[in-house]
């Protein structure tokens, strides 16, 4: 078991997702993921922050490939996923041929029906991730036929009311149309959904960002039920910190494409290394009037950026205090800090 | 819990400002799960067809509209039962063609009726809006011309649906250059002038036609005719392929299609179960505006005389007819026109009315 | 006599009512409150608990279908729900002015930051264009956008979030209102960006001295910056108070709720305890206390009755039923 417990369940290397851009009369590519590897494990929550534009929900994409990835390597349970082929070092340098070009292995692209059904998603938009015309009882059942998981009506309307029931919602709603619900109700049939197929991983994208608070700690407590009832791994990408520390195990925290710092939560709460991490850690309105008052808030100057115009080097560096020369140089590699933690910054 | 509940300091109100009299025990007890929930009541549970219909409904002029068009049919139907004359031929008498019945009035009869039925003392039925200049009852073409009208506008509006749908569902759904391909076919067919090509294509095929439909049922709607629908069926879906492709674009973007390809929902049946039901009142509405358009063409080219074979006829070739009595008969131009202007009314008015009423993006 | 100066707005037992074909929707159900000069009101509240409507209300820029049926809002002593439109188009913007959510609705697409500003100012001051145009660059460089000159030619899509937002809050200040209402002005930003938003807004109302009513669902947002702050539920006050009162001293059982259920530093490995059921159903609501059918405590007469507010510390108020019911049980021990 415990030999078991250290393989990881996710594997994700080098991966990178570019995205075609049209400029007057040329493509010029939008990196939207370079460059990302982070590994998940069975049951355990990797929590995903940034702010808007930083492709967290492409990763989110990329991984149950949604989106064709631009390069990289996914890996699910030992099962290459896909492979572009590209090899790297120990270090994580690519290894390059005589000729300077990237040294090329196989490329791998398995047909991913099987692992729709390992490999789940919950959206953010309760609103638009369910389709109006269906009842409750469609939409949780679609899974269903597509993976054909049971062998009469019976048994397809018997699962559908279990999977209702596991996310607190009973038979009265199965025949209800989609905007009948809350919005709490809605992402609780997306839940639904997501579970029919049994899966041991499901990416949450911003999957609570569109309730209300209350709401919100509803669906939060149910997420982390299922996980101990069920051993679901789960990725859960948002964009508010404080949700992300309270859910997850680690979290890696993302700035324009790029892995800036990925720790275990409390770590990373509470001694965070990159200056990126320090100001989104001091920018969250506290909702403590006491803390409030003395708590000194590092205000990040400036905007982020337009993934299409990346600075060099560092891709915070337009807006870091501890900028140097050499920010904008090169880019600082993911190193590790002790216990897990890796940060990428020259300064720090 | 309890250890939250500690952090916030209690405070409570001063007795000054309340009369605790008023109160008694029982108003502080508990109240029960139940007595709770039925505070919170979900609405009556109504799918998106009936609150359209409900909102249908509530649009009085729309129902109207159904209703003078739905009578409308009925009458088309019904009338050519009940009513003993021909549409083709000149009225008989006792099974001799009747020469005075010429130009009748509305409600006269001819002079070999009047003798008739003074012979036999038999009531005929009354030429409700006279005759025309060939002697045949007036009424019975009306109704037959809208017969002929409205089938044709519900016909080509049908053949605009089918290929509209499948050309735009496709150009959507796979987009890139599947769709550049076949956006550039709709811009090429939307420049050409139609009525033009319209006029040009109807004169040319229906001399092509004409030879080959002969002894089969379509000789009686006539080369014209057939000329006119497939006319219609080349010219008039591009409207409708691009406006479900603009809908098709739009609806890929929401999250249930991404989220029913993240379960491995097949392709075909992302487009049959999310993408077609969605669009589908779209395609509807658009069909009930197409069908007026299609029957103000078809009477155009009627008046043009590019329509229907002779004897059959329709409200517009019947209108071309009586501006040669214009002077004498006015009516036999009116009663014609009246009948397309409520026809295209009534169903311009239901149109509205469905999308109104099912077109969510106004809701 | 001093105290009536300082006071700008008096929202009184204000009723809005929506009309719509599935029945009448009652958004704001009897919200008072009181605005002093310079001070900063915080109205939180979860969606659908009235509290954009109230703020729409008091702009008078609600949807056709909505209408305050019962209540005044007097501004300076005037209830604007009897003004024209003539006087209104005044009162809006120059005397009260108001920032959304999303700034790249609130920008028309088609038209030069420079040019919208400029329009701005034409319509309430009897500036010429010039005069117009410098007090824009004025106006920008206020709100802290850096080479205003420029950025005057630039379209609303050429600049970012929070540019936009900057730009919106120029917009609404340039004629220098005695009231700003800002509607989730930080909830469509980044919490980098959210923070400087926050700190600009601060900075503004210590410079140009206007009161600030910041309706928001973010706790956060509100704990720091607001002198009084009204906790609303189903279109009726829960509570009011300072910030201290509201976050160390709820006296209502949704505020208390509400605060168990947010995440924070401090609760990280615990359970967070969420308030069950589901939110209000505004077409169909509850006879007694809106929030009844979600409390946990809930009692016999909170199903019936609404409670009245009761006074519960200096300037704090709460209506709630367990206060009354705390009173009476100790009174009763007494006795």
């Amino acid at each position: 078991m415990s030999e078991n417990e250290k393989k990881p369940l996710l594997k994700v290397e080098h991966l990178k997702q570019y995205f075609p851009v049209s400029q007057g009369f040329h493509k010029i590519p939008l990196k939207a993921v370079d460059d990302i590897s982070f590994e998940i494990m069975p049951g355990e929550t990797l929590g995903l922050v940034g702010e808007s534009g930083c492709g967290k929900t492409t990763v989110g994409r990329t991984i149950l490939r949604l989106y064709e990835p631009t390069a990289g390597r996914i890996a699910f349970e030992d099962q290459v996923l896909f492979d572009s082929g590209e090899l790297y070092d120990e270090e994580g340098n690519q290894i390059l041929d005589e000729k300077g070009r990237p040294k090329k292995g196989r490329r791998v692209e398995v047909n991913m029906l099987p692992y729709r059904k390992k490999m789940q998603m919950v959206f953010q938009d309760p609103y638009s991730s369910l389709d109006p015309r269906m009842t409750v009882e469609e939409i949780v059942g679609e899974p269903l036929d597509t993976h054909h998981l049971y062998k009469n009506k019976k048994e397809r309307r018997e699962k559908v009311l279990s999977l209702l029931e596991t996310v607190g919602l009973n038979a009265e709603h199965a025949m209800r149309y989609a905007h009948e619900f809350s919005g709490g109700q809605r992402q609780r049939i997306g839940i639904a959904r997501a579970l029919a197929v049994n899966p041991s991983f499901i990416v949450c994208d911003e999957a609570v960002s569109a309730l209300d608070v209350s709401i919100q700690a509803q669906v939060l407590n149910m997420f982390e039920d299922l996980q101990d009832k069920l051993g679901i791994a789960y990725l859960f990408i948002a964009h508010d910190l404080l949700v992300v520390q309270h859910i997850s195990d680690r979290i890696a925290v993302m700035y324009l494409g790029h892995m800036m710092e990925i720790a275990d939560a409390d770590e990373l709460m509470n001694h965070p290394i990159h200056p990126y991490t320090l100001s989104l850690l001091s920018a969250i309105p506290i909702p403590d009037p006491e803390t409030a008052r003395h708590s000194h808030r590092i205000i990040l100057e400036g905007d982020v950026p337009s993934p299409l115009h990346m600075p060099t080097g560092c891709p915070f560096r337009t807006r870091c205090k501890y900028a140097t020369e050499k920010c904008a140089m090169e880019r600082p590699p993911l190193t590790d800090r002790g216990n897990g933690h890796k940060c990428a910054c020259w300064n720090r | 819990m309890t250890e939250t509940e500690n952090i916030y300091k209690k405070r409570q109100i001063l007795s000054a400002q309340i009369d605790l009299s008023k109160f008694n025990k029982k108003n502080f007890d508990k109240a029960t799960d139940e007595e709770k929930k039925q505070q919170e009541v979900m609405g009556e549970s109504s799918s998106f067809l009936k609150d359209g219909l409900r909102r249908l409904r509530k649009n009085h002029m729309a129902m109207a509209s159904i209703i003078i068009l739905i009578a409308l049919i009925v009458a088309i139907i019904v009338i050519p039962m009940i009513v003993p004359y021909s549409y083709s031929d000149m009225i008989t008498v006792n099974g001799h063609r009747d020469g005075t019945a010429v130009n009748l009035p509305p409600m006269y009869y001819s002079q070999r009726e009047l003798q008739y039925m003074q012979e036999t003392g038999e009531k005929l039925f009354p030429h409700i809006l006279g005759t025309d200049s060939l002697g045949r009852d007036y009424f019975i073409r009306v109704v037959y011309g809208t017969r002929v009208s409205l089938s044709v506008g519900v016909v080509s509006a049908v053949m605009v649906l089918i290929i509209g749908v499948i050309y735009g569902t496709i150009s959507g759904y796979f987009g890139g250059k599947v769709d550049l391909i076949m956006m550039r076919i709709v811009d090429i067919i939307y420049s050409l002038p139609d009525m033009l090509i319209i006029i040009l294509l109807s004169v040319v095929l229906n001399a092509r036609l004409t030879p080959l439909i002969k002894g089969t049922v379509l000789a009686k709607l006539g080369g014209n005719m057939l000329a006119m629908f497939i006319v219609f069926a080349l010219l008039y879906w591009v409207g409708m392929a691009r406006l479900v492709r603009g809908q098709i674009l739009s609806i890929k973007n929401n999250e249930y299609i991404l989220a029913a390809k993240a379960i491995g929902t097949p392709n075909g049946q992302i487009m049959r179960k999310h993408i077609v039901p969605n669009v589908l009142s779209i395609i509807i509405i658009t069909t009930a505006l197409q069908v007026p358009s299609a029957i103000f063409t078809e009477s155009y080219l009627s008046f043009l005389g590019l329509g229907v074979n002779l004897p059959m006829t329709s409200l517009g070739s019947l209108a071309n007819d009586a501006r040669a009595t214009i002077t004498s008969a006015p009516y036999r131009l009116l009663v014609p026109a009246l009948v397309i202007v409520v026809i295209v009314l009534a169903l311009n008015l239901i149109g509205d009315g469905l999308r109104d009423a099912f077109d969510s993006k106004l809701n | 006599m001093s105290e009536e100066n300082n006071l700008l707005l008096e929202v009184d037992n204000l009723h809005t009512s929506f009309f719509t074909d599935a029945g009448e929707v009652k958004a704001v159900n009897g919200v008072t409150f009181n605005l002093e000069k310079g001070k900063t009101l915080g109205i939180v509240g979860e969606s659908g608990s009235g509290k954009s409507v109230t703020a729409y209300s008091i702009m008078q820029i609600l949807a056709e279908t909505g209408r305050v049926v019962e209540g005044e809002i007097r501004y300076k002593g005037e209830d604007i729900t009897k003004w024209d439109e003539k006087k209104l188009s005044k009162y809006r913007g120059e005397k009260v002015s108001i920032i959304f959510q999303d700034p790249m609705t609130s920008l028309n697409p088609v038209f030069t930051i420079g040019y919208q500003l400029k329009e701005a100012i034409l319509l309430h001051t009897n500036k010429n264009k010039d005069e117009a145009w410098k007090r824009a660059v004025e106006m920008l460089t206020l709100v802290g956008v850096n080479e205003p000159e420029s950025r005057m030619k630039q379209y609303p899509f050429e600049l970012s979030g929070g540019m936009r937002q900057r730009v919106m809050i120029a917009m609404a200040l340039c004629c220098e209102p005695d009231i700003l209402i800002a509607d989730e002005p930080t909830t469509a930003l980044d919490v980098t960006i959210q923070a400087q938003i926050l700190e600009l807004m601060q900075d503004l109302q210590k410079k140009l001295g206007m009161a600030i009513i910041m309706v928001t669902h973010d706790l956060g947002v509100i704990a720091s910056m607001c002198d009084e702050i009204i906790v609303m539920y189903g279109g009726r006050v829960c509570e009011r108070g300072t910030a201290d009162d509201i976050f160390y001293h709820p006296a209502h059982e949704y505020t208390k709720g509400l605060l168990r259920s947010i995440p924070t530093t401090e609760n990280m490995n615990e359970r967070l305890v969420p308030i069950g059921g589901t939110p209000i159903n505004l077409l169909n609501m509850p006879k007694g206390c809106a929030f009844c059918p979600r409390c946990e405590n809930a009692m016999k007469i909170c199903l019936e009755e609404v409670p009245e507010e009761y006074q519960v510390g200096e300037h704090h108020r709460a209506s709630c039923w367990m206060n009354v019911m705390d009173l009476y049980e100790s009174e009763e021990a007494k006795a």
